[in-house]
């Protein structure tokens, strides 16, 4: 909580993207096909993409573009049908599930539409969850400074609104110092004003520790804060643009 | 089919094998309560229509000599409906195949016709003629027993005089439905046989030509029992009559009449675990499916179906496994107790037992096991009932939780955040989380209570034959007789230590209590037949006065220092008041025992003993068996040793089966318990879980948090478990503190052991069942959803 008071606020943010380094993750002719019964839904159709160190990216898309599945098999929850990725010099795709969850546990923060904390910890203990298995994990206190939630340290999720549930998602996310932040529409499940409060707390772990962050989302107001945009329409990458001006997350609206 | 019923039959297949697991707990209370009562029922009109059939007698007595002109007037004691008088003694007999000397109990078969009371059931063969000398009619327990049949023959001496008797035919019995020599602790069919032979033939040799030396007597309706054994104690008194008794007396009857106790306690205090446990499972498992299916309770009642409509659907569910527990049940519990009734027919020897199923029985199971299942599901039942339509509509509001004690003690820094998650999830229900412990601790409690039986039976068995008792056969003396007898036996080959004693049958008073026991005369310091007591403690015999049974004080509501009414039943028939001088904890019988010297002394009587306890050389045994079968003095010979391996053989087998079942029950409570716990549990945390996985933890670390909380379910229910076997043990062994026996409160360490063990495996293989489904865990769909 200290953090937040001393730490200075950028009064503008940066109009380039400001510490974007070589590509985190690699992406190859992504395809990916579910069986939904007798139906065959092509989910990816050939994607190729990267994801640099540093930036801020938006993937938007309508639901069913396959934007959460190409978030999923970035995040080591889903492997692709046929294609590539590679996150540094590793081929996710050829890693079994052990070695899945030890890429999620090292290198990787979800923050989730639902939050999905757990019922029976308290804020604090849910971003200790999380730094109990981590290897350079910041103190849960600090995470939720962060976020701006260093007063209800204590509090259980049923005690937390929406918005501060999703705060406390975020810092249970960034806590353990993840390589990469990945978010599935966290502001989907609230309202414009919380959205916005939260949508702070990621531009502040991307701009203060240098998280390379990819948020999903359909909501294209939140484009304006990215610091590059693609956007999927059907299984295929229809638009990718740099932001030449990133929108501070406050003066958004929607 | 309706919607509805279609949404039914679907959960059910949704949830089979929850559904399973609890029906079979549920089946293993049917099947018990069918099995025992029906067997039970079986065992009691089998014996009412025995009884009835060949005319069991009601009131038994024995006496020295009387005339039979004396029949007529036991006849005129009113309430006697019939009387029959006969001989009745014991013998030596020398089986082939048989190296110890056996003892035959000879009973008399009147000239003519039938006996009018107890009469005989052929098996084989025919009946006797009355004009060939030598026939007889042989007990089936003890033809079997030697593979005996008509055309064979065994050897007895009768009246010191050795003679052939040959079988021609194979009989049962009202009298000895069980076999067992009054006296003995342990039957023994090998060594133990009954006899009928001609009267004519019988009375000669024993000089009761125109004499008996026994009466049944059938009371008619109404009579008053004790009435008619006061008067015929009178009548028989000058005639050396030793005091009659009733059926419950009677040893045959008595045993049989334990086992139907036994079998009605087990119908009720089994059904009772398994059915306690089976409604709770619905319990959890219903209230589960009511808080999943939220949404569809809400639209359902929003097309317009009632509360009563929506109650009966859940309860229809619950019903439903019962149905299939019910039925499942009731196959399983007719075919144990054909089983059972199969088995009873070893020790039980009736003409026919049939096995016959009560539709009643049926019925009363059907209304317990649906009232059980209702009881169950009652609460869940309710809940969906009159859960409002718009609130259904909402997901449930997340749980809260609060800090456990653990952080109130300010000890949180020891416990990790997913064993705080555990910890929390049981104190917000503590009493789930108790009653499934409880649940556990059940099934614990039935091992301990199983082997228990067991434990206590190798304790007692140990202790009576081994430290107390150290003689390797007791001989008899058909009369007591002097002194010289025992100097007799010392010579006896193979003989090394010889302790003679005395037994006086006698009658104790005591206020207007009273019983009818021996008082045994002991030598000062006893070496080979030990009074000891539950302690193991040598108990020294006072030189004079009485030591008692504690029991046998407690019937005759005596202390020590206070005096007892001695009648002895034969000789002189003196009649004295003795002291009570110590109380003994014994395990066995209503004994009085006395200094042989005061016994002696008391009874008016020089040396005088009944018969010896020896031990032998036993390379040499065999030729002592040689000439003990041959010494007419020698009434019958107890081989301590060869008792106790027939009895362990015939129960060896039957307690292996009933460790199986009670280990299978055991288990399927413990399956029944933690399968299904944790399956809910599953069900209530699979997002968290999968958010857990999604955040890097590894499958291993995941169930350790679900199943974290069954290992501490399991570890705490196992304690209890034992204490509760442990208290159901005292119970039983305080119900089972009859005159016959009192079973020691002895639980061997291993069968806790066992026990724990047993509980702990079926607990791990269960839990690791559901581990399994953690491997098939959606983890994207867990993100997606709200719960």
């Amino acid at each position: 909580m200290t953090e937040r008071q001393t730490a200075p606020a950028d009064p503008e943010p940066p109009s380039t993207p400001s510490i974007v380094g070589d590509a985190v993750f690699v992406a190859r002719g992504l395809t990916k096909v579910y069986r939904m019964g007798e139906v065959e839904v092509h989910a990816l159709r050939g994607v190729d993409m990267e994801l640099y160190a540093g930036e801020l990216m938006v993937l938007l898309g309508p639901s069913g573009s396959g934007k959460s599945t190409l978030l999923n098999i970035l995040g080591g929850l889903d492997v692709p049908t046929s294609g590539t990725v590679s996150y540094q010099d590793h081929d996710l795709t050829v890693l079994d599930d052990a070695a899945l969850t030890r890429y999620r546990r090292e290198h990787v923060g979800f923050v989730f539409q639902f939050y999905n904390l757990i019922p029976s910890l308290t804020a604090r203990e849910n971003v200790s969850l999380v730094t109990e298995i981590a290897a350079d994990p910041m103190d849960p206190a600090d995470a939720l400074a962060i976020v701006g939630l260093g007063e209800r340290l204590d509090h259980f999720p049923a005690q937390l609104s929406g918005g501060e549930q999703q705060r406390v998602a975020i810092a249970r996310a960034i806590a353990k110092q993840p390589d990469v932040l990945l978010c599935d529409e966290p502001t989907g499940a609230l309202d414009a004003a919380t959205g916005i409060v939260v949508l702070e707390a990621l531009e502040r772990v991307n701009r203060e520790l240098g998280t390379t962050t990819a948020v999903i989302t359909h909501n294209a107001v939140i484009a304006k804060m990215a610091d590059r945009v693609v956007t999927l329409s059907a299984g295929v990458i229809a638009d990718e643009r740099h932001n030449d001006r990133k929108t501070a997350a406050r003066e958004l609206s929607w | 089919m309706t919607a509805l019923n279609r949404i039914l039959f679907r959960d059910l297949w949704h949830m089979r094998s929850q559904a399973l697991a609890i029906a079979v707990v549920m089946a293993c209370g049917v099947a018990t309560y069918v099995m025992s009562l029906s067997t039970l029922e079986s065992l009691q009109q089998t014996r009412r229509t025995y009884y009835e059939r060949y005319r069991f007698a009601d009131v038994f007595t024995s006496l020295k000599r009387a005339p039979n002109a004396l029949a007529p007037r036991l006849a005129q004691i009113p309430g006697v409906g019939q009387v029959q008088t006969r001989i009745v003694v014991d013998v030596t007999l020398d089986v082939a195949g048989l190296s110890e000397p056996a003892v035959g109990r000879i009973i008399s078969l009147p000239h003519h016709g039938e006996p009018t009371l107890n009469r005989l059931h052929l098996r084989r063969g025919r009946q006797i003629d009355p004009t060939r000398r030598g026939e007889v009619l042989v007990s089936e327990a003890f033809a079997d027993a030697h593979k005996l049949g008509p055309g064979d023959h065994v050897d007895a001496v009768i009246n010191e005089r050795l003679q052939q008797l040959n079988i021609v035919g194979v009989v049962l019995s009202p009298e000895y439905i069980f076999q067992i020599r009054g006296g003995e602790v342990l039957p023994d069919d090998k060594r133990f046989g009954v006899f009928w032979m001609s009267y004519d033939q019988l009375a000669p040799a024993y000089d009761l030509d125109g004499a008996f030396n026994n009466v049944t007597l059938r009371l008619m309706a109404g009579a008053s029992q004790p009435e008619v054994i006061r008067q015929l104690d009178n009548l028989t008194r000058p005639y050396g009559g030793v005091g009659a008794y009733g059926r419950n007396d009677q040893v045959s009857h008595r045993y049989l009449s334990d086992e139907i106790k036994q079998l009605h306690n087990m119908g009720v205090i089994a059904p009772a675990i398994f059915l306690g446990v089976a409604a709770f499972l619905l319990n959890v498992v219903l209230g589960r499916i009511i808080q999943t299916q939220r949404e569809q309770i809400a639209a359902i009642k929003a097309f317009g179906y009632t509360h009563v409509e929506v109650g009966v659907h859940y309860l229809k569910l619950a019903l439903m496994i019962a149905g299939v527990g019910l039925v499942l049940g009731v196959i399983v519990g007719v075919w144990m107790g054909h089983n059972l009734a199969e088995l009873y027919t070893q020790y039980y020897r009736f003409p026919v037992l049939q096995y016959r199923l009560n539709p009643g029985l049926i019925a009363s199971v059907t209304l317990i096991a649906t009232a059980a299942a209702a009881v169950g599901a009652l609460g869940s039942v309710w809940r969906a009932a009159f859960l409002p339509p718009a609130e259904a509509m909402r997901p449930e509001p997340p749980s809260g939780y609060h800090a456990t004690i653990v952080e109130r003690l300010g000890l949180q820094r020891y416990v990790s955040a997913p064993a705080r998650m555990v910890m929390r999830q049981i104190e917000r229900r503590p009493w789930k989380a108790a009653l499934s412990s409880l649940g556990i601790a059940m099934a614990v409690a039935v091992l301990v209570l199983g082997n228990f039986s067991v434990d206590a039976l190798d304790y007692l068995m140990a202790f009576q034959f081994d430290t107390a008792q150290r003689q390797d056969m007791t001989v008899t003396f058909v009369e007591p007789t002097t002194g010289d007898a025992v100097y007799g036996v010392g010579h006896l080959p193979g003989v090394r230590h010889v302790e003679p004693f005395r037994a006086v049958p006698v009658r104790l008073r005591a206020g207007h209590y009273d019983r009818r026991v021996s008082i045994m005369g002991l030598v000062r310091s006893p070496d080979l037949f030990r009074l000891l007591d539950t302690h193991e403690r040598v108990i020294e015999l006072p030189p004079e006065g009485l030591v008692v049974s504690r029991k046998l004080a407690d019937l005759l509501h005596v202390t020590p220092g206070q005096l007892v009414t001695v009648e002895v039943m034969e000789g002189q028939r003196p009649v004295r008041r003795v002291p009570v001088a110590a109380l003994l904890e014994d395990f066995s019988g209503t004994n009085a025992y006395m200094r042989i010297d005061a016994l002696q002394a008391f009874m008016h009587e020089g040396p005088t003993v009944s018969g010896a306890f020896i031990t032998t050389d036993a390379n040499r045994n065999d030729t002592l068996y040689r000439t003990l079968k041959r010494t007419p003095r020698v009434a019958g010979v107890t081989v301590k040793h060869a008792a106790l391996e027939s009895f362990r053989n015939t129960i060896a087998q039957n307690m292996l089966q009933m460790q199986f079942f009670n280990m299978l029950f055991a288990c399927v409570i413990a399956i029944g318990v933690v399968y299904n716990t944790a399956r809910v549990s599953l069900s209530e945390r699979s997002r968290e879980l999968a958010t857990l996985r999604v955040l890097g933890f590894t499958r291993a670390e995941i169930s350790s948090i679900l199943l974290g909380e069954l290992a501490i379910v399991t570890a705490v229910a196992i304690p209890v478990g034992l204490v509760i076997g442990y208290g159901l043990a005292a119970l039983l062994a305080i119900g089972l503190d009859t005159e016959m026996y009192r079973i020691p409160l002895i639980i061997d360490r291993s069968t806790y052991g066992f026990a724990a063990t047993t509980v702990i495996v079926a607990s791990v293989i269960s839990g690791l069942i559901v581990r399994r489904r953690l491997d098939r865990l959606d983890l994207i769909a867990a993100l997606k959803s709200r719960e």
